[in-house]
């Protein structure tokens, strides 16, 4: 099954075991050419499959938060505190006799927008850094990478703590911080794949056509480059939303009243020691379940694990 | 119309500082329509003497002397004049075409880019001639290979596409980098027919690097053999032949496999290891 002999025999002759090329063949013949959702299916796996369908409702949740949300997520009554949960309240109530459902509904769209800033300048900055370097080589390709030397050097947090600080707080303000922070660890993949590319013949054989830097970037070394950037996207995209939580966490990216989950977690601490867990622990499972499923899908995007051995 | 004078090149050890020569102050120059074969053993400076052509000279060399191609410098360019240059005025045909096209791109999206992208040529006019371009290089079901990415076409088919593109820029002057080399017995002869008779009928210069003495002298209407960096001799592939005027040039003569059945065994030239 494993092994890799080449056999020159057409399929159909094969006698005694099947290669593992005969096998994606005679499959192929059986079930048609991979396409659509075959392809998708094979590529993601169905536990992809399954992750991708947890992203969906997060997204859809987000876009119709209106209609999904039982209760107003900014009203509630100091008589209906801390509710246990219950067919009327879900997830039962927080501090301010708040419905937690609603909130979570609501919250999804401050926390899903966050990091999609965070993650769309990252990966803009980070290419075009990236992709520069690697383009003109020599001096500033080693400028560009000391640069880069030196954000590596501020943490995350930090940097984004230092921006709310002179900026003030806000999603906007701890987004572009973190986006920064983020720019050099993209970059460094991107360049290192960009540089493999750039370094391939049909390149130079393209530069000896007369083909300007910008085209050659743009259209050839791009392209080639997309999936690390997409893979790198999507892991961000966690990371993003757990720092952008933990700003939120320190009070300062989303500000009360508005819904975020990292807010939620951080508003139901105090209450965690009282024993009503429902705000921290619904709205941490909210994140651990989104960031996990993301992290799956880019994983699987990235192609990390074989499409044949997904099914 | 290319005069070549005097071109050195040498490269630093990046440790010690210590220049080698790999260019020996050559000087040649090539007529419009005329085909110089640059023949001689690996490492003897064919190849370098193409690239400081193109301006691709490995980082941190120091080239010297004159290139002049029709009154321009070639070795001062630099920018948007050298891609000028590159676009309109040379052409390279590499070793191994399969290094020359994006594997991901099909064949269509490389004629096309080289015209519309490199020369100004609008798009859809791009696209029309690159159909014709590939039946003067003698593919006939030209949509099929149009539509084809690099790897589902054979080597020679795709050096065939290779010099469709160089064709379709007009050049000055046509560079041929071992154009044969990676390519079988039975198919190279095909690509060579191609690019001669390509060649006449534009009246191209070309300067033509292989180590088959053979096919320069078929291909060639003059011969430079090098050595170490330098060219010993230049002659019309007769004069290399029968008169050659040194002896290393007679005992690269002698190292050529012959395929007479009575003919004698190849004797390695002087300096030059057998397996070479």
């Amino acid at each position: 099954m494993t092994s890799r002999q080449i056999t020159t025999e057409p399929p159909a002759n094969t006698v005694g075991q099947d290669t593992v090329a005969v096998q994606a063949i005679r499959r192929q013949r059986l079930d048609g050419p991979v396409t659509g959702w075959r392809r998708l299916r094979l590529r993601l796996g169905t536990l992809g499959l399954v992750c991708v369908g947890i992203l969906a409702v997060v997204v859809l949740t987000a876009v119709f938060a209106p209609y999904i949300a039982p209760y107003d997520p900014y009203v509630g009554s100091i008589v209906d505190r801390h509710l246990p949960p219950s067919l009327e309240h879900w997830f039962g109530t927080d501090q301010s006799g708040r419905d937690i459902f609603s909130r979570i509904v609501w919250g999804a769209r401050t926390s899903l927008i966050g990091p999609t800033v965070v993650v769309l300048v990252a990966a803009v900055s980070a290419s075009l850094l990236a992709l520069t370097a690697v383009w003109f080589g020599g001096r500033v390709d080693a400028f560009i990478g000391r640069v880069l030397d030196v954000l590596f050097a501020f943490p995350n947090m930090l940097l984004a703590i230092l921006a709310v600080a002179i900026f003030g707080p806000s999603l906007l303000t701890a987004s572009i911080a973190l986006a920064i922070g983020f720019t050099p660890y993209s970059a460094r993949v991107i360049r290192s794949v960009a540089l493999r590319e750039r370094n391939l013949p049909y390149v130079s054989s393209a530069q000896l056509q007369g083909i300007s830097g910008l085209v050659i970037t743009g259209r050839h070394i791009l392209p080639n480059v997309r999936t690390q950037i997409f893979t790198g996207m999507t892991i961000n995209f966690g990371y993003a939303m757990i720092d952008l939580a933990a700003l939120s966490f320190l009070g300062l990216g989303v500000q009360p009243p508005t819904p975020d989950w990292g807010l939620m977690v951080s508003n139901g601490q105090a209450s965690l020691l009282q024993g009503y867990w429902e705000q921290s622990v619904f709205a941490g499972l909210a994140i651990v379940i989104t960031v996990a499923a993301l992290g799956y899908v880019g994983e699987q995007l990235g192609g990390r694990r074989a499409a044949g051995r997904t099914r | 119309m290319l005069n070549v004078e005097h071109l050195t090149l040498a490269v630093a050890d990046p440790d010690t500082g210590e220049e080698t020569e790999i260019l020996r102050g050559n000087s040649f120059s090539l007529r419009q329509g005329e085909a110089l074969g640059l023949v001689g053993e690996s490492g003897s400076g064919k190849s370098m003497t193409l690239k400081c052509l193109l301006g691709i000279e490995p980082g941190g060399a120091r080239v010297g002397g004159s290139i002049e191609l029709d009154g321009t410098d070639l070795l001062a360019a630099r920018g948007e004049q050298l891609r000028r240059i590159r676009a309109n005025d040379l052409a390279l045909i590499a070793q191994n075409p399969h290094g020359a096209l994006n594997p991901v791109l099909r064949v269509e999206r490389f004629l096309v880019e080289g015209m519309a992208d490199a020369r100004g040529i609008p798009k859809a006019a791009a696209k029309a001639r690159a159909a014709d371009l590939l039946r003067q290089v003698g593919i006939t079901d030209t949509e099929r290979v149009l539509g084809s990415y690099p790897h589902q076409l054979s080597g020679g088919m795709l050096q065939r596409v290779v010099i469709a593109g160089a064709m379709s820029g007009e050049p000055k002057l046509l560079l041929a980098d071992e154009p044969t080399t990676a390519l079988d017995v039975t198919t190279q002869a095909e690509v060579v027919a191609i690019l001669d008779e390509k060649r006449r009928q534009h009246g191209l210069s070309m300067i033509f690097v292989t180590h088959d003495l053979d096919l320069a002298a078929a291909v060639c209407d003059r011969l430079a053999v090098m050595k170490d960096g330098a060219i010993l001799e230049i002659g019309t592939p007769d004069d290399i032949r029968d008169r050659p005027k040194t002896e290393y040039t007679r005992a690269l003569m002698a190292a050529r496999p012959l395929l007479h059945p009575a003919g004698r065994a190849p004797v390695p030239a002087n300096g030059t290891e057998a397996h070479e």
